[in-house]
């Protein structure tokens, strides 16, 4: 049964929960598709999470390879493939605790960067598992900075062979996925020499482990990095390379080949990978970011509507913690923002199907576009992600502190996509390198890429608002995102100039002005969120009462920015300090009013209890009998501790014989 | 040593230890301190594998070895002085949590506060000699920060002389106490008491829950672990569900309220003490951050002088991350806020014990302020130690990551001190009461005195009719004593803006609470400005007792370091209220980056002042000697998964599927 505590959430939704799920996942018919997946998923006990919390990082790295394994089997069972439509359901399914992520990556990279021969042989072997892949590239001493990673290949006319060595100790291969204790094979970034000659960075395949009993190969030394944050899963290894030699067919030679005399030659555009990596980045929004964020918003939703703690009024029972306006704070604005950021998910994948179909016919004109808005989205999204499901754990008080309650899982794991992919502070410089640029075109009249046009039509002048309500205006905060985004931009490269004039060098200018650079990329990002909000809600034609609701959300999600960030709008007299109190008395107003709705909006999400795994955030609410359920299962409580009998009972013995 | 860090240390314009001293309270304290931490690092019976690798229930049995073997030696060694008893039990246990934390924590000081003589001398000397292992059994599934909602009863029976205690619903049963899992065979139950048909509100029981001898629990009492957590692994939470338990009518400690063996109950004179209590546990919490943060810092800055990643200048080597300016504003700061921490603990804890010479002899006026400033900064210090130890984490890129870094570890240790001992947001909305009472009383003509009496500036404002902050500060930018004016200017401008909407909600009549929970966003901003004026005048004025001039200065860069971002930070709140102008502002912002580039020189012997040992600093990338990768290299290949060098997973599933398919 439901608790009666969220069933009365239920009862006075102001629109239809079904509806609003379908909408979300782009029409009934996907509904229906993942509901199916997720539902053969769950059925097959083998793929249970159940005492995930209880295991040891050695149980979790089986279990990853069992489900794995099992994963294959179930997949052609069900006539399911890789290029179907219910694949991007599976791994949402299965949480991602599963082994072999990385033999993907292989397989891709094979695939992109191997000529047709190469994909001849390797990619049957790999997708028969007759082979296990992993992918190398980051080194103990280097992640971002690729022209810095320190193995080498060298060519070997006479044998034809690539002899590939780790000169040192921060050369070592470190972190790759798979590569501790599972893969066979990986594909090893090291800097190619031929003649003598660097040729710089190039991807060559290299067996790690024997075919027959799995032991390591002669001249390797690999092994796991030891225990993490989480993924705990998952092997990550090093990987330490020791006069390996590798026949010159091993190196991927899409690109670029040696021929058997040691002549180098460069072939075709890499363009192509340059987009490569902005799809990973992009690709990796959903499924790391915003699904985490949005099963922390159920669960500490769920939760608050649960909990009851003090009085608000002396006589009546204990109020829900979710009527206090500081939950509220915490809360709503995190679940506004998983809205915003699966909206922006949706027109990224947009641009992105848009940008493929022009790069498919050799078009690379919107590359520079999609590289900048992938990093910065990438960077933006996992941030504000990565702490707003830290808000919701601490939100849930002592019980979020607990594993059983599924939070501090979900937030370690989204804390790595903070740094995986490309460092987020690296890769909002990269955006603010391509905002500077545009912003120096469009002031001298050159034409610009649709999303950074408002640089050149800015126009100066204050914010019109007169009260409280025209801070629901769309209209009226979109243009008070798009003024503080131009001004850190124009203000932030005016700066840089003057350094430049000055006479300081450019790439010094350069670090002088990071940190404003990054705060000009953030506001870009925001902007564009914002923005992309307000006209998602405007072209909302389902009924039921999803635009209204949807219309709120969009508003909170802004006012909170600004809110947040009072300092931006306030900075030139865009906002005065009255306009800011408007602002602060409507976002408060809206805390209240999405309060009613607060329980639907998670429900939406159609989160399963399974994949929440939480005793917290379950559908039915029965927050404490199931606390108490799953900690009697814990192992510590199996048996009496073998601590009490080796040291404390000697302890109290002496005691007793001493007193 | 690693070449960058020693040329880091070469170029320090001060001396490190000179620093340390401070930090430590005089150079003899120093002394001290290394010399207790030198007999338990040199102690064999100390040493143990690194826990990193080893399971719950390993780490549960190492700590409590250890636990063991520290209560024995700390009486060998005739250590007495509760600061001295810390930095051995921190030695021991390397900051961590320990399964007698509320033994000694919480259990004994209750019996020596709570019980009468007779109990002290039933219960105390068997405590003591770990004869009695005990919890202290507040909180409940249901229950953590309402104390008067605990549900869980002792019911006076007249006719046994006993009380019968009950869990009567599953949101009753106490659930997270320290030790309580599998530890301890007493607790000190907090129970609502029922006597003559009433109930007298919450009272402390002291219940035996295991049998002495075999640990068995005994019949009447379900006890168990609370299961994993983000940290704490070394801990025993427990829970703890009673069925008709009985207990003799002696076991309730009676020192202020009492029941008569016929059940009449006498009602206790104040209750006013308890106070004191909760303000030294939030003095604690205000070091712990300091500690906590300094540690993560260490371990940052560290890394980030040996590591060399991309290129600044074309053409030639990489950088040491330190230089760039971004990787500098994430740690500088942070660094600035950790100094700023230790003196705001220093401060709390030198003030409650001279206030606790007065309560001692009933002067208990100065008590409220302290209770409600240490709320405050309790909450203030552990959420930004909190996200400072993220931040310090991801500074460090993908290795931050690894538990071989050590800030994993810090982190979960740390976050549930945002929860302890007061909830974070509640304590805020503690001070917040504090603080629109003073305006109160202000608006009504009165003085208030202490940290708030900048509120007493609104009275001269009343005549004119204008904003409190409206009167110009001038700001010097570069004086941390002007900076000091304008958190003034800036926390009355809140609270006057906090007590003005409770106000007006008020006037639209609506009911106390109400109007309370409809401003509480307000309050918690108007508590948190309060804090960050606390810890900048606190931070300026420790500057002038610092007599050697290096250390001053770089002191007081630091101290400007703190200020000026903190207002870049805020920005918003300092334009809103017309204390800066926007030039200000960008003059505030460049000055922030100018402080980087200074402070950078010494960031590296600022860290080591801290005075971490490495082994207490448990981390590869923090080592003083920098070698970093050599190390991690060294750790990696102990993990468990390494154990074998096939894993047994390749002969159970890898090589039958690779047969089938």
């Amino acid at each position: 049964s439901v608790n009666p505590d969220l069933a009365s959430e239920r009862q006075t939704a102001s629109f239809s929960v079904e509806k609003l799920t379908a909408w979300l996942d782009g029409g009934v018919e996907q509904t229906q598709l993942r509901r199916a997946v997720v539902e053969a998923i769950e059925r097959d006990p083998v793929f249970s999470r159940e005492n995930q919390y209880f295991q040891s990082q050695n149980e979790r790295y089986e279990a990853a390879v069992r489900k794995a394994v099992h994963l294959q089997k179930k997949m052609q069972e069900m006539g399911w493939s890789e290029n179907g439509p219910e694949f991007k359901y599976i791994y949402r399914a299965v949480a991602g605790d599963i082994a072999f992520l990385l033999h993907r990556v292989f397989m891709r990279s094979v695939s992109m960067l191997g000529s047709d021969e190469q994909i001849a042989k390797w990619i049957p072997l790999a997708s028969q598992y007759q082979l296990i892949g992993s992918y190398a590239q980051t080194e103990l001493g280097h992640g971002t900075y690729l022209q810095g990673l320190e193995t080498t290949a060298v060519f070997d006319v006479t044998t034809q062979e690539f002899i590939l060595n780790t000169p040192k100790i921060s050369a070592m291969k470190w972190w790759p996925g798979d590569m501790g204790r599972s893969a066979t094979h990986t594909v090893v970034f090291a800097q190619l020499y031929v003649h003598g000659k660097c040729y710089g960075i190039h991807p060559f395949i290299v067996q790690i482990r024997s075919l027959q009993d799995h032991s390591l190969c002669p001249g390797i030394i690999a092994g796991d990095i030891g225990p993490k944050m989480n993924f705990e899963h998952v092997d990550n290894g090093y990987l330490m390379l020791q006069n390996v030699r590798i026949p010159r067919e091993n190196m991927l030679n899409k690109f670029c080949e040696v021929q058997p005399d040691g002549t180098y030659v460069r072939r075709g555009s890499q363009k192509i990978n340059y987009f490569t990596m902005t799809l990973v980045r992009i690709s990796l929004i959903s499924g790391e970011a915003v699904l985490p964020l949005m099963k922390a918003c159920t669960i500490a939703i769920r939760y608050s509507a649960v909990r009851r703690q003090s009085k608000l009024k002396p006589g009546e029972q204990e109020a829900k913690i979710l009527d206090y306006q500081t939950q509220q704070e915490k809360l709503l604005p995190q679940l506004a923002s998983a809205y915003a950021f699966h909206f922006i998910d949706n027109y990224l994948q947009e641009l992105f199907n848009r940008g493929y179909r022009e790069i498919q016919r050799e078009n690379f004109d919107t590359l520079p576009e999609l590289h900048a808005l992938s990093s910065g989205f990438k960077a933006m999204v996992t941030q504000h992600c990565t702490s707003g499901v830290e808000i919701c754990l601490r939100a849930c008080g002592g019980h979020g502190y607990s594993l059983l309650s599924g939070l501090p899982s979900l937030y370690t794991k989204i804390i790595a996509s903070c740094i995986y992919e490309g460092e987020n502070t690296i890769l909002l410089l990269q955006t603010a390198r391509f905002l500077i640029k545009c912003f120096m075109a469009a002031s001298t009249g050159q034409p610009v890429p649709p999303s950074v046009i408002y640089l050149a039509a800015a126009k100066p002048g204050n914010c019109p608002a007169k009260n409280k309500l025209d801070f629901l205006h769309p209209d009226i905060y979109t243009e008070a995102y798009q003024h503080v985004a131009v001004r850190l931009i124009s203000s932030t490269a005016a700066k840089l100039q003057d350094l430049i004039q000055s006479g300081v060098k450019k790439h010094d200018a350069w670090n002088r002005c990071t940190v404003q650079l990054v705060q000009a990329a953030k506001a870009h990002c925001h902007y564009i969120t914002v923005k992309n909000f307000a006209e998602t809600v405007e072209k909302i034609e389902t009924k039921a009462g999803i635009q209204k609701i949807m219309k709120h959300l969009c508003d909170l999600f802004a006012l909170y920015g600004i809110f947040s960030n009072t300092g931006f709008f306030l900075h030139d007299g865009y906002l005065s300090g009255a306009q800011m109190d408007m602002v602060t008395a409507s976002y408060l107003d809206l805390l209240a009013l999405i309060r009613k709705d607060a329980v639907p909006l998670v429900d939406a999400f159609d989160l399963t209890d399974k994949s929440l795994n939480s005793a917290l955030g379950s559908y039915d609410g029965q927050v404490y009998q199931r606390l108490y359920e799953w900690a009697q299962k814990s192992p510590t409580n199996k048996q009496i501790s073998p601590a009490y009998g080796k040291y404390l009972k000697p302890l109290l013995h002496n005691r007793l014989s001493k007193l | 040593m690693n070449a960058d860090l020693r040329r880091e240390r070469a170029a320090a314009t001060f001396q490190t230890e000179l620093l340390t001293h401070i930090l430590d309270g005089g150079a003899e304290r120093t002394r001290r301190r290394k010399e207790i931490e030198a007999l338990v690092l040199n102690d064999p019976d100390f040493q143990h594998e690194d826990l990193n690798f080893l399971s719950r229930s390993q780490r549960y049995e190492q700590a409590i070895r250890k636990s063991a073997l520290m209560v024995m030696k700390l009486r060998e060694y005739g250590i007495a002085d509760p600061e001295e008893i810390y930095w051995f039990k921190s030695f021991v246990h390397r900051g961590r949590p320990e399964p007698l934390d509320l033994h000694l924590g919480m259990f004994l000081p209750t019996l020596l506060t709570q019980a009468t003589p007779e109990q002290q001398d039933r219960f105390f000397m068997p405590a003591w000699n770990l004869e009695i292992i005990g919890t202290y059994a507040q909180t409940e599934m249901g229950h953590g920060t309402h104390l008067r909602g605990l549900e869980t009863t002792a019911t006076y029976d007249p006719a046994t002389q006993e009380f019968i205690l009950n869990s009567p619903t599953v949101t009753s049963i106490k659930w997270w106490p320290g030790g309580l899992g599998k530890t301890s065979n007493h607790a000190i139950v907090l129970a609502q008491l029922y006597t003559q048909g009433q109930c007298k509100g919450l009272h402390a029981f002291i219940v035996p829950i295991r049998q002495l001898g075999t640990h068995e629990p005994l019949p009447g009492i379900t006890v168990g672990d609370i299961g994993p957590k983000f940290g704490y692994d070394e801990m025993d939470n427990g829970y703890l569900k009673m069925d008709n338990f009985r207990i003799p009518r002696e076991n309730m400690l009676m020192k202020y309220a009492q029941v008569e063996p016929d059940g009449t109950y006498v009602k206790p004179l104040s209750d006013k003490l308890t106070y004191g209590t909760m303000v030294f546990i939030r003095s604690l919490i205000v070091g712990d951050s300091a500690r906590s943060l300094s540690r993560a810092c260490t371990i940052a800055i560290r890394y980030s002088a040996v590591r060399h990643q991309s290129e600044l200048k074309p053409g030639e080597p990489e950088p040491q991350i330190l230089d760039y300016q971004t990787q500098q504003y994430k740690l500088f700061p942070l660094l600035a806020t950790a100094y700023a921490f230790h003196f705001v603990g220093a401060y709390i804890k030198d003030t409650y014990r001279r206030i606790s010479g007065d309560i001692n002899e009933g002067d208990l006026s100065e008590l409220p302020e302290l209770h409600a400033l240490t709320a405050g900064l309790k909450a203030f210090t552990s959420w930004t130690a909190n996200a400072g130890i993220e931040e310090c984490r991801m500074a460090c890129g993908g290795h931050g990551y690894s538990r071989c870094s050590g800030i994993p570890d810090i982190y979960v240790t740390f976050t549930p001190s945002c929860t302890y001992e007061g909830e974070n947001t509640v304590m805020m909305l503690q001070t917040a009461r504090f603080l629109v009472k003073s305006y109160t009383q202000v608006s009504s003509g009165q003085r208030v005195t202490g940290m708030v009496s900048y509120l007493n500036d609104l009275s001269r404002q009343r005549i004119q009719p204008q904003h409190v902050a409206a009167r110009t500060v001038t700001v010097r930018i570069n004086d941390p004593v002007s900076l000091v004016e304008a958190y003034k200017a800036r926390a009355a401008r809140l609270v006057e803006a906090a007590a003005k909407n409770l106000q007006a909600e008020l006037n639209h009549r609506k009911s106390k609470e109400d109007a309370w929970n409809r401003t509480s966003v307000d309050l918690v901003r108007a508590s948190e400005a309060h804090c960050h004026y606390v810890i900048v005048k606190l931070f300026t004025a420790k500057l002038a007792e610092i007599s050697n001039a290096a250390v001053r200065a770089v002191l007081t860069e630091l101290c400007l370091l703190y200020a000026l971002y903190g207002i870049s930070k805020n920005t918003g709140d300092f334009l809103q209220a017309g204390i800066l102008t926007d030039a200000q502002i960008t003059q505030v912002n460049q000055r922030v980056k100018e402080l980087l580039a200074i402070i950078r020189r010494n960031a590296v012997a600022l860290v080591d002042s801290f005075d971490f040992h490495d082994v207490h600093l448990g981390s590869v990338l923090g080592r003083y000697d920098g070698n970093v990768y050599e190390n991690m290299f060294e750790w990696a290949k102990k993990s468990p998964l390494n154990k074998t060098e096939v894993h047994e997973s390749f002969h159970k599933h890898l090589k039958p599927m690779q047969a089938k398919l």
